[in-house]
Parts: structure tokens; sequence; C-alpha cells
């Protein structure tokens, strides 16, 4: 197994990533619809997929390929999640945009510069029941592998298996931000829908760098 | 779903193009599709008056572009907030040297959305301010005020900080009569019917034949309490009741009246409730000294009613009557 892939090679890990997307629109705004307006899915789906239209044709790699999704997010999408995964992704792409090969150290750095950047637009916290529920607990688990010497595979997976119970997690919590916040108590019992897109491009992403690790192409 | 609609994904650009085409005498584009402006704007020596906000809420928010109101307006999807760029846009459109105070509604997205564009702005030396509007009383409990989300009061704030701008007020005058009048101000909705985002084609929510949800929010959010509908009477009781003591509105007070219709419910059941409304507070000897009824800050296809009073100092009394000519609010 590699411990690295090539920056050039990673425009099917955002291709990839669209895909999630567009195949759980109606899931999101499903679950959006019982605490905010129902519309997370839609926004969520016209971003990702303008960024597909851009990309589809080109030879980009994995930064410049975050660049655009970025790009397409926060400068014409708006709503919330057009400023966190805009700034998510651009921080992410910054990371990397003069590295040829991508290891898990930069993995651990493009995540946290993209929860830097949410942290600079809001002041929710972990327990808020927002997408940093899923987020932080990915990151820090992500780390806690590699600082044990873990591999990049292997900290994808507790990556993703945290990121899960991260979205999980919200299941139970009382919204203290964003539209669902003025539910309290009723808003337990119902996902988080920033949380649950969250995992859904952490976990795409982590399987297409497995995938790209596992890969026998790249040598 | 029954809409007037061309292709649901198109909506916002569509009834763009409509109300630029019906409004010309005060409306005029600018190069960012999602900003409109008033065609005077910007105005010499005159604070500029920004806001924006996710469509669905027709006449709000482009409705309150004009004289001795807003100066331009960043729109957004359908109950989304504008991004950064359509903020920054409309900022530049209404900057006449004096600064910008962008004054909206206190939304998650719109916060981020608008720290994201003043800092761009602020990178091309435009100083901006904001007051951000957050006087639904449901959206959060008294004690975490700062949370509530801003309703049909967001006018009140654009009407007199509009005036005060057109007066002369310098930017920091404007910024503190817009939080003046946030300060003083509280709304409560009710709603009858949920709405239908096009894009997503059905209800996000039901409320049940025969029931009413006290505490609506603005984009189809459930209410907090769901209760029998009652006779209009009642209503005004129950709205009241929930907004009085939270200022507290007191005995000799004087108030603004702003009651909205949330879309579907029609402007004659809002002034069968405003007579209610207005019979309650003289009961409590709470002076109306203004009111506005009518379809202000809607939901789409929403039933119900927003109501918004706001008490009233010198100052304040002085702003509300300067004249205002918007689509949304005409005053002479």
């Amino acid at each position: 197994m590699k411990e690295s892939f090539k920056n050039e090679r990673g425009k099917i890990i955002v291709e990839n990533m669209v895909k999630i997307i567009q195949d759980n629109k109606n899931h999101l705004s499903e679950i959006d619809a019982q605490l905010g307006d129902g519309d997370h899915g839609i926004n969520m789906n016209k971003g990702f997929s303008i960024c597909y239209d851009r990309i589809k044709d080109k030879q980009l790699g994995f930064s410049e390929s975050l660049e655009v999704l970025g790009n397409v997010l926060l400068n014409e999408i708006g709503g919330s999640m057009g400023p966190l995964y805009g700034v998510f992704f651009l921080e992410m792409a910054e990371v990397i945009k003069s590295k040829e090969v991508i290891d898990k150290f930069d993995f651990s750095k493009m995540l946290h510069k993209a929860l830097e950047g949410i942290k600079e637009l809001t002041d929710a916290k972990i327990g808020d029941k927002t997408l940093l529920d899923t987020l932080i607990p990915s990151i820090e688990a992500f780390d806690r592998t590699i600082n044990n010497n873990g591999s990049f595979v292997e900290a994808l997976n507790d990556l993703i298996e945290s990121a899960e119970k991260g979205k999980d997690s919200t299941r139970d919590l009382i919204s203290k931000y964003g539209r669902g916040n003025r539910l309290g108590e009723a808003s337990k019992n119902i996902l988080d829908a920033g949380a649950v897109s969250c995992y859904l491009i952490l976990k795409s992403m982590s399987g297409s760098i497995k995938n790209l690790l596992e890969s026998s192409s790249y040598l | 779903m029954k809409k007037i609609i061309n292709n649901p994904d198109n909506v916002v650009n569509d009834q763009v193009e409509g109300f630029i085409k019906c409004h010309q005498e005060i409306i005029e584009k600018t190069t960012n599709p999602r900003v409109l402006k008033y065609n005077k704007s910007p105005v010499s020596g005159k604070v500029g008056i920004v806001t924006g906000g996710g469509s669905g809420h027709l006449p709000a928010f482009i409705g309150y572009i004009g004289e001795n109101m807003v100066d331009a307006v960043a729109i957004g999807e359908i109950f989304s907030s504008p991004t950064p760029q359509a903020f920054l846009d409309a900022i530049i459109a209404s900057e006449s040297g004096k600064g910008v105070a962008c004054l909206f509604g206190n939304y998650a997205g719109d916060k981020m959305n608008v720290k994201l564009a003043i800092k761009m702005a602020r990178a091309k030396g435009i100083e901006v301010r904001t007051v951000v509007a957050n006087d639904d009383v449901s959206s959060a409990p008294k004690e975490k005020k700062e949370r509530r989300r801003g309703g049909g009061g967001e006018i009140l704030m654009w009407k007199i900080a509009g005036a005060k701008s057109s007066e002369g007020g310098i930017l920091d005058e404007v910024i503190d009569v817009a939080q003046k009048t946030v300060d003083n101000m509280r709304s409560i909705g009710v709603g009858l019917f949920p709405c239908t985002i096009p894009a997503f084609g059905k209800p996000n929510f039901e409320i049940e034949e025969g029931k009413m949800e006290i505490g609506i929010g603005h984009h189809g959010e459930k209410g907090l309490e769901i209760m029998d509908l009652k006779p209009s009477k009642v209503i005004a009781n129950i709205m009241l009741d929930k907004i009085l003591p939270d200022l507290p509105f007191i005995e000799g007070n004087e108030v603004v009246v702003m009651l909205s219709g949330l879309g579907a419910t029609p402007v004659e059941e809002l002034y069968i409730l405003y007579s209610n409304i207005y019979n309650e507070l003289k009961d409590k000897k709470i002076v109306v000294y203004k009111s506005y009824v009518g379809n202000f800050y809607t939901s789409l296809d929403m039933g119900g009613a927003f109501l918004t009073l706001l008490k009233l100092d010198e100052e304040l009394k002085r702003l509300v009557d300067v004249n205002a000519y918007s689509v949304g609010l005409k005053q002479f």
C-alpha cells in the first residue's frame, strides 16, 4: 500500500464527491426540512453539479479541482453551506497548491486548515448540532492514528468511522445554531443536515483517496 | 404543487426580471444579476443602506429599495443567503464615500456571507457597519436574545435607518438608530398553512386542518406550539401575550404596529386580526401611533400572519414619519 498519491491524479476525488452529493440530494433536503427549511440538498446539489460541469472536460489535479469546487460554493451558492464548504475546500486546496505528491501529513494539514477557515466564519462549537460535530472528531481520529505511526489508509479508515459516529451524535443533540436552534428540545432525534453532508463528503473523499493509494498504476 | 412558473430552478431569476420590468421608475440593475439598486444610488453625501437575504419573501427584500429606504439589495436563492460577492456588490452600489450600513436579519448564512463581504469591502477601503435584527421572540428565549431571528421588524429598521441616512446622519448615527429600532421591537408569527419551495416541490412540514402554529419561522420552520385554530380575537391575544411582556410594552407606550401576511392569507383577514390587536392594545392603554397592514414580509405561499410592535421615542417617531417610496412600503 502506498503512503501518498499524486496531486495530478486527484480530480476523481472531487468527481466522486459530486456524485455522492447528487445521489443524496433528496435525503439531505428531507433531513433539513425536519429542522430547517429543506434546501440543503438542493443547494449542495446545485453547487457540486456546477463544479462538475466546470471540471469534467479539463485536465485538473486535486488542488485545482478543490479550488473550482470551493469557488463555486463560495461565489455562487450562498446560504450557510456556500461560505462554510466554500472556505472548507478553498483552504484545503491552498495547502496542496504547490505539492506534487500528497501524504498523510499533508492531508492532516488540509483538514486543519479547512477547520480553521470554518471557525473564522462561525462561533459554533462541538455539541451545537452542526457539521463541526462530524468534522472535529474526524480530524482528531485521523491525527491520532498518524501520530501512532498508523498508515494513511488506517488513518482514513479511522476518520470515516469517527465521521459516522460524529454525524450520528447529532441525533441526540439540541440544536444551538442555525435555524434548528429555535426548536429547542424538539430538535432532538433528528440528524443535523450539515453533519450528514459533512460525513458524506469526508467518507467519499477518504474512500477515493484509499482507492488512489491502493491503485497499482501509480509508481 | 400548482405554481405559475417556468422552471422551478429559475424562479429567482425569473421573478427578479419581472420586478425590474415593473418598477423601472425606482429600480435599476447592477452588473451583478443578484444585486438591484435604487436608480439614484449612490446618493452623494449619504450613508448607503444595504440589505439582503434569501428570496421568497416579497416584497422583502428588493421591494424596500427606494427613496429614503434601502439603496441596494443582495438577492439569494429561495430562503437562502446571498453570496459574499452579492453583498459586496450591493455595498459598492450604495457607497458614496460616507460608509455603508448593512442591516439584515440574524440568520447564520447571512451573517457568514456578510462577514466575508465586509472583509472584501475593507480591502477596497469601504467602511461597512452592521446591525442584525432579532425581533422574532419565538426563535429563542429572552436570555438568548442574541440568537433570535429577524422578522417583519427588519422593514421598520430599514425605514428608520433610511430616514436617518436621508436627513444626513453619519454612519455611526445611522447604525445607532437602527440598533435602537431593533432593541425596541418584538415580533411573533402564527402559521396556518406551510409553504412549498418550488425546487423542493412539496411542503416542508404539515399543519393539520383545524390547527395553527404559534411562533412559526419565516422559512416554513415549524412553530413552537401547535393548537386548535382559534377565532381572530383569541389569536390576537395569544400573539400579544407573547410579545408585550418580552420588551415589555407597558401602559402609556406609543407603538408602531406592523402586521404582515405570510403570502397566502388574504389581506381581509389581516384587517380582522388588526382590529382585534388594536382593541387589545387600547384596553392595555398602549397607544397605536402608526400601523401598517399588508404583505410586507411573506414566506412564499405560507398562510398566517406576522406581528411586529415597535416602541417609540421622540427620535423614532420623527423618523418613522419621514416619507418613503418603495414597492413594499410607500408613505407620503
